[in-house]
C-alpha cells in the first residue's frame, strides 16, 4: 500500500540535517572531551589528529544547515522551525521547543567561540579567557541536553522511527489502527 | 493566535550571555575560581584554576622511571649522565607557588619538589664561557631556556613531585623544569637535557613570539600578579 504524505512527521531534507549534524555534534563532543578531560587525554593520546578532527568537524557544522534551509527542498523544515519557535504544544511539546532553541544557540556559540579559540591573534587576552569560559560551559551545557535528547528519544519508539523514516508508525496513513497522533 | 516568540527569546537570550560571557567571563571565572578552589568538582566542571594538559607534539611521550636519564652537558667541567635515583639521593627542595599559564590559566598554590637547578650546575661544574642554559624534552621537539643568572634562582627546580605525587605522564613526568617565577612555557616538560651554552638560544614558543625572559606579570603584554 502507498504511503500518503499525510502521516508523514519528518521529510528527507529534515531527517538529512538531523542526523548529519548528530554525527557532526557527537564527534565534536566526543573529541572535545578527550582534548578537556586530562585523565581521558592521556588513555587516548594522538592529541594532534584528536584537534584536526575536532577543527574540521567544528567548521563544517554550519553547512548541512545552509544546505537545508538554502534550497526549495527546506518547505517543511522552514514549517517545522516557525512552528518550532512558538510556544504552546502542537507538533512539538514546549520542551522539545526550548531544547531546540538552547541547542541553536549553543552550536552558534559554540562556533564562534571555537573559532576564537583556533585563531586566537586577532583578540584582546581578556577576550580569549572569555572564550575559553564560554566554549567550556556551553560544552557542558550541550553534553547534559545531548544526553537527555539521546534518552528521550531512544525511549520514544514512534518518535525514533519518526526520524529514521519519516513515519512514526509502521502501518501506512489511513489505515485504522494509525490514525493516533504521534504523541512525543 | 500564535504563541510567544520563546525559540526566538531563548536564541537572543543565548547570544547576549555568549557575548557577555567573551567580554567578562575571565573576572567571572577568578570569582568561580575563590569559590571553588580544592573543590572535588572542579575535576569535571570548568570552575577554573586546574592545569590543562599540552603537548606540542601530537602525543604525550612516555618514559618509566628506570629507563629515564637526565644529561647535563655543554660547557661544564663534569658531565653528568643522572638516574632518576640519582635525583632523588640529592638535597631536595619543596615549593609552592601559583602556576601560570601564558594562555591565561593558572593553578593556585601547587606544590612541586625537586632538586635546585643550581645544584645540579654545581656538580657539574659551569665553565667560564657559558652565558645561558638550554632545556630540550626528549619529546624531541621542545626546548627554552634561561640566562645562567636566572637558572641560579633558588625557585627553579628539576621537578619530580608534584602535589605530593610524582610527576605523572600528563603532567610532563617523570621529570620536568619548573620555573616559579615565569609563565608556564618556561616549565618544560618531559625534560631529557640540559645544556650549558655560550649564547642564549631561543626554544620552541619563543621562535613562536614568545617573551624569551618570562617574568609573570611582566612579560608578553600580561598583567597577571606575580608567581614569585
Amino acid at each position: 500500500m502507498r504511503r500518503l504524505p499525510d502521516g508523514l512527521r519528518f521529510d528527507v531534507t529534515e531527517r538529512a540535517l538531523h542526523w548529519t549534524n548528530a554525527v557532526l555534534v557527537l564527534v565534536l563532543l566526543g573529541t572535545g572531551a578527550c582534548l578537556y578531560f586530562g585523565p581521558l587525554s592521556t588513555i587516548v593520546g594522538r592529541r594532534e589528529l584528536l584537534k584536526t578532527i575536532h577543527v574540521w568537524s567544528g567548521l563544517a557544522l554550519p553547512v548541512p544547515f545552509l544546505v537545508a534551509y538554502g534550497g526549495p527542498w527546506s518547505r517543511m523544515l522552514r514549517a517545522d522551525t516557525r512552528i518550532l519557535s512558538r510556544w504552546g504544544a502542537d507538533k512539538f511539546n514546549n520542551g522539545q521547543k526550548v531544547n531546540a532553541a538552547f541547542v541553536a544557540g549553543a552550536l552558534v556559540l559554540m562556533f564562534v567561540t571555537g573559532l576564537m579559540l583556533r585563531w586566537p591573534d586577532p583578540f584582546r587576552d581578556d577576550w580569549r579567557t572569555g572564550a575559553t569560559f564560554v566554549h567550556d560551559w556551553v560544552f557542558v551545557g550541550l553534553t547534559v541536553s545531548t544526553l537527555g535528547h539521546v534518552w528521550l528519544a531512544m525511549s520514544d519508539r514512534r518518535a525514533m522511527r519518526a526520524m529514521l523514516r519519516g513515519y512514526p508508525d509502521e502501518e501506512p496513513a489511513g489505515t485504522a489502527t494509525s490514525t493516533s497522533r504521534t504523541r512525543c | 493566535m500564535e504563541g510567544a516568540p520563546v525559540g526566538r527569546r531563548v536564541f537572543l537570550g543565548m547570544m547576549g550571555l555568549g557575548a557577555a560571557g567573551i567580554l567578562w567571563g575571565r573576572r567571572v571565572q577568578d570569582g568561580l575560581e575563590r569559590v571553588f578552589a580544592g573543590n572535588p568538582v572542579s575535576s569535571f566542571l570548568p570552575t577554573g584554576g586546574r592545569f590543562r594538559i599540552y603537548s606540542v607534539v601530537g602525543f604525550l611521550p612516555s618514559r618509566t622511571r628506570a629507563e629515564y636519564r637526565l644529561a647535563v652537558d655543554g660547557l661544564v667541567e663534569r658531565p653528568l649522565d643522572l638516574g632518576y635515583g640519582d635525583l632523588l639521593e640529592m638535597t631536595p627542595t619543596a615549593i609552592t607557588r601559583d602556576f601560570q599559564c601564558v594562555t591565561g590559566w593558572r593553578v593556585k598554590d601547587v606544590p612541586w619538589r625537586g632538586v635546585r637547578l643550581a645544584d645540579l650546575l654545581d656538580r657539574a661544574g659551569v665553565k667560564g664561557g657559558a652565558t645561558a642554559v638550554t632545556f630540550w624534552s626528549f619529546d624531541g621537539v621542545y626546548s627554552t631556556s634561561l640566562d645562567l643568572d636566572d637558572a641560579r634562582r633558588d625557585d627553579v627546580l628539576v621537578a619530580y613531585e608534584l602535589e605530593g605525587k610524582q610527576i605523572g605522564r600528563a603532567h610532563g613526568g617523570p621529570v620536568r623544569l619548573y620555573v616559579a617565577p615565569m609563565y608556564g612555557y618556561k616549565s618544560i616538560k618531559w625534560l631529557d637535557r640540559i645544556e650549558l651554552t655560550p649564547t642564549r638560544e631561543l626554544g620552541y614558543w619563543e621562535k613562536r613570539g614568545y617573551d624569551d625572559d618570562a617574568w609573570v606579570g611582566r612579560s608578553n603584554g600580561r598583567d597577571d600578579a606575580p608567581t614569585a
